[in-house]
């Protein structure tokens, strides 16, 4: 089988200070896919609510992000995080923390 | 707010599985003829999602000792083993179970379920780190929810993906428990297990495999994917069931871990609970004695598995990605492959039908899963009739024409 380790690759280019308005707009292209009509993806948007993605789906991206920003987020934090904005702020703690 | 207003969603979606006109999470199997036939819906149907990898259930010396157990110890124990104490045959499962992996330690569960929830919540707590597979069984993200640790999940098989998490731990104390599976029950897949072993070896995790739906089918003497990639001592904890290739109920756990036993009164789901019955202990004991005694099972197992897989892969169905005692065959949607499920019955064959939520990536699947008693004319005769189905959905191509005469 083929491993590919995207998250390695990532986080060796990615710099380590990266700005808040960065990793929401890398949120918010993650869940593009599943946008409902025209209503803009926003730092206020609640994720599970105002978007078609179910929670599997979410843990999903999660895990996409996690390799992108180089931080694990465990799966009881993730289930306290509603909008894109406290995904954000997650990520930059967890990052400010590493 | 009505109790079952947060379920609206889930409500709505198993009314859509129902539209068939039956459903398929309360078939009725009016009677179990063989472990490859029963009777539903009136007719005689062939069975093709059961678990049932080696066809022990109908084994008359497993049936014999189950019912020699009943009329020598009665139906049921009434209670826990630390309660009410452990019969002897408990004892000697948990025995022959430890020798059969070369284990020193083995603890007994009245369900598969009740051995991962309770071992896996237990073995890690506050301030340990448990790093599951993003695809794991319902039964270990239960676990999750039980225990103080903190849960990462990694990518689906994909060894790097725990790296990273690992990596990420950096010098953090706390224990690191990584669980895995042997085969994946939906779509039949093995762990990379070498390559996570070497992964947990760098960073000094513990390693926890789910045998589930690898006892029997895997390694030379059928002790699952940890003897069959070669890494059964690097194993630390060895969970597996009684439910499918043993043809019973019940769970267990080995380890070669000197303070094992201690779980025996931290472990609520082993507490808390009746001890498995004298007719399922004796029954999987000898089914047990089986799989040693008869490799040949798992010869005829694989050789079914690969009449099913090569031939509908052979007609352009999408399956999982590699042989396994499961075939998962991916379908386009929820509703085909519900229709699909439904048209399969209709033809008189029985197979489980997966839909999101309770599947990876939120695929829909048809799973198969394949018996060592299954006949290949049985597993031929399944192809047609799916191949057929398949070309009537569109799932499939229509066939080649050929031109008589043409050349």
């Amino acid at each position: 089988m083929i491993v590919e380790n995207d998250g390695i690759a990532d986080t060796i280019t990615l710099p380590r200070a990266i700005s808040r308005a960065a990793v929401v707009r890398d949120i918010c292209l993650h869940l593009g896919p599943y946008q409902v009509g025209d209503k803009p993806i926003t730092g206020k948007t609640v994720i599970a609510k105002d978007l078609t993605i179910d929670s599997l789906a979410i843990m999903d991206m999660v895990m996409e992000l996690e390799d992108r920003f180089d931080v694990s987020i465990p799966m009881s934090v993730i289930a306290e995080i509603h909008t894109v904005d406290q995904l954000a702020d997650t990520i930059q703690d967890l990052r400010a923390r590493g | 707010m009505g109790l079952f207003d947060r379920h609206a969603g889930l409500l709505e979606a198993y009314r859509d599985v129902r539209t068939t006109g039956l459903d398929p999470f309360q078939i009725r199997m009016e009677r179990v003829l063989s472990p490859t036939e029963a009777i539903i819906d009136g007719k005689k149907t062939l069975l093709v999602g059961t678990n049932n990898y080696f066809g022990l259930t109908f084994d008359p010396s497993c049936m014999e000792a189950a019912i020699e157990a009943i009329r020598n110890e009665g139906t049921g124990t009434t209670g826990s083993r630390i309660a009410n104490g452990s019969y002897s045959e408990h004892v000697a499962l948990e025995q022959e179970i430890a020798e059969f992996y070369g284990k020193k330690h083995c603890m007994v569960f009245t369900t598969g379920y009740q051995a991962n929830l309770g071992v896996i919540s237990t073995l890690v707590g506050q301030g340990d780190f448990l790093l599951i597979d993003a695809d794991s069984h319902a039964s270990i993200y239960d676990a999750c929810k039980m225990t103080q640790a903190e849960v990462v999940r990694f990518k689906h098989n994909d060894p790097s993906s725990l790296d990273a998490r690992l990596r990420r731990l950096g010098d953090k104390p706390g224990n690191r428990l990584v669980v895995l599976e042997g085969i994946y029950s939906m779509l039949g897949d093995s762990a990379p297990l070498k390559e996570f072993v070497e992964v947990c070896k760098k960073y000094g995790a513990y390693v926890l495999i789910d045998e589930a739906h690898s006892l029997g089918a895997l390694g030379a003497n059928g002790r699952g994917l940890c003897e069959e990639a070669g890494v059964l001592d690097d194993c630390h904890f060895i969970v597996g069931t009684f439910s499918k290739t043993l043809g019973a109920i019940g769970g267990y756990c080995v380890s070669d871990d000197p303070d094992f036993d201690i779980l025996r009164v931290t472990v609520r789901a082993y507490m808390f609970t009746a001890s498995p019955p004298p007719s399922i202990v004796a029954s999987v004991r000898q089914a047990l004695r089986i799989v040693k005694a008869k490799p040949e099972l798992r010869k005829q197992l694989w050789d079914n598995v690969a009449t099913l897989y090569d031939g509908l892969a052979s007609q352009g169905f999408k399956l999982g990605p590699e042989h396994g005692p499961v075939v998962g065959v991916h379908l386009p949607d929820r509703e085909t492959a519900i229709g699909f499920w439904r048209a399969m019955l209709d033809a008189g064959i029985y197979v489980n039908v997966a839909v999101p939520p309770a599947t990876p990536n939120g695929v829909s699947l048809l799973r198969c899963s394949l018996c060592a008693v299954h006949t290949s004319e049985q597993l031929e005769h399944m192809v047609e009739v799916m191949t057929g189905i398949g070309r009537q959905m569109g799932v499939l191509p229509p066939p080649k024409l050929r031109v008589a005469g043409g050349r």
